[in-house]
């Protein structure tokens, strides 16, 4: 499956990357985070426990299931208000 | 049911009035207004920039809208949030609540700002004269959240 990851906030400044296109099989977004984390270095923020995440613009748990096509959002928890 | 994200600044005491004009079935109007202040956590705070997910960020303010509607008998719902560059004292967000009475009113407020502060994707960055940091989440904001499941 192909997907657009995108990354916001602090995330997306310690990344230095707004969003990138993954190829790969993933059954929910967990193996999807635990794949970008493993790649180390800045991406360990990933693994932080207070991640939050969308699916196609919705928020949701990381055992959401991925389909071809989705656009997965991993964000530091919302500061907005 | 009224949602504007935008980067230039509003009026509150124009909104508030906006939401009972032309309708006389409306006998109570809560309105919350966020403004940005120029210290935070032990630090003079210069500015700050807000940044968002565009897309999703009107898509969560519905949902979150949505709910209120049907957990209170609303006549008007708008919520107002600003993103891009603010200075201290400037408003960053508005939330107006029109009811036939007031405690329905009161209470949908409050609920939108909850859910608002911990399921809108928005973020503050603050330029103080260490830098500019990330704010972080406080986990008072989801307690006051929980409050309302």
């Amino acid at each position: 499956m192909k997907l657009n990851v995108v990354f916001f906030a602090r995330y997306r400044e310690a990344l230095g990357l707004d969003g990138e296109s993954v190829d790969g099989e993933f059954a929910s977004i967990e193996q999807l985070r635990a794949h970008l984390a493993q790649r180390g270095g800045a991406w360990q923020v990933l693994a932080e426990s207070n991640l939050m995440c969308a699916r196609n613009e919705e928020l949701c748990k990381l055992d959401e299931p991925l389909v071809d096509g989705d656009e997965v959002a991993f964000f530091p928890p919302v500061t907005g208000g | 049911m009224a949602i504007r994200v935008q980067a230039a600044t509003f009026d509150p005491g124009a909104e508030v009035n906006a939401l009972h004009a032309a309708n006389l079935g409306v006998g109570a109007v809560v309105s919350f207004v966020g403004y940005v202040r120029d210290f935070n956590e032990g630090r003079d705070v210069a500015g700050m920039f807000l940044e968002h997910y565009p897309g999703m960020t009107e898509k969560a303010l519905a949902k979150i809208m949505v709910e209120a509607e049907q957990r209170w008998p609303l006549l008007k719902l708008e919520v107002l949030h600003r993103v891009g560059a603010l200075e201290p004292g400037e408003p960053i967000v508005f939330v107006g609540v029109a009811s036939a009475h007031r405690q329905a009113a009161f209470d949908a407020c409050a609920f939108v700002m909850d859910y608002l502060k911990t399921r809108a994707p928005f973020w503050k960055k603050e330029q103080t004269a260490d830098g500019p940091h990330w704010v972080e989440g406080r986990a008072s904001d989801e307690v006051a959240a929980d409050r309302w499941k």
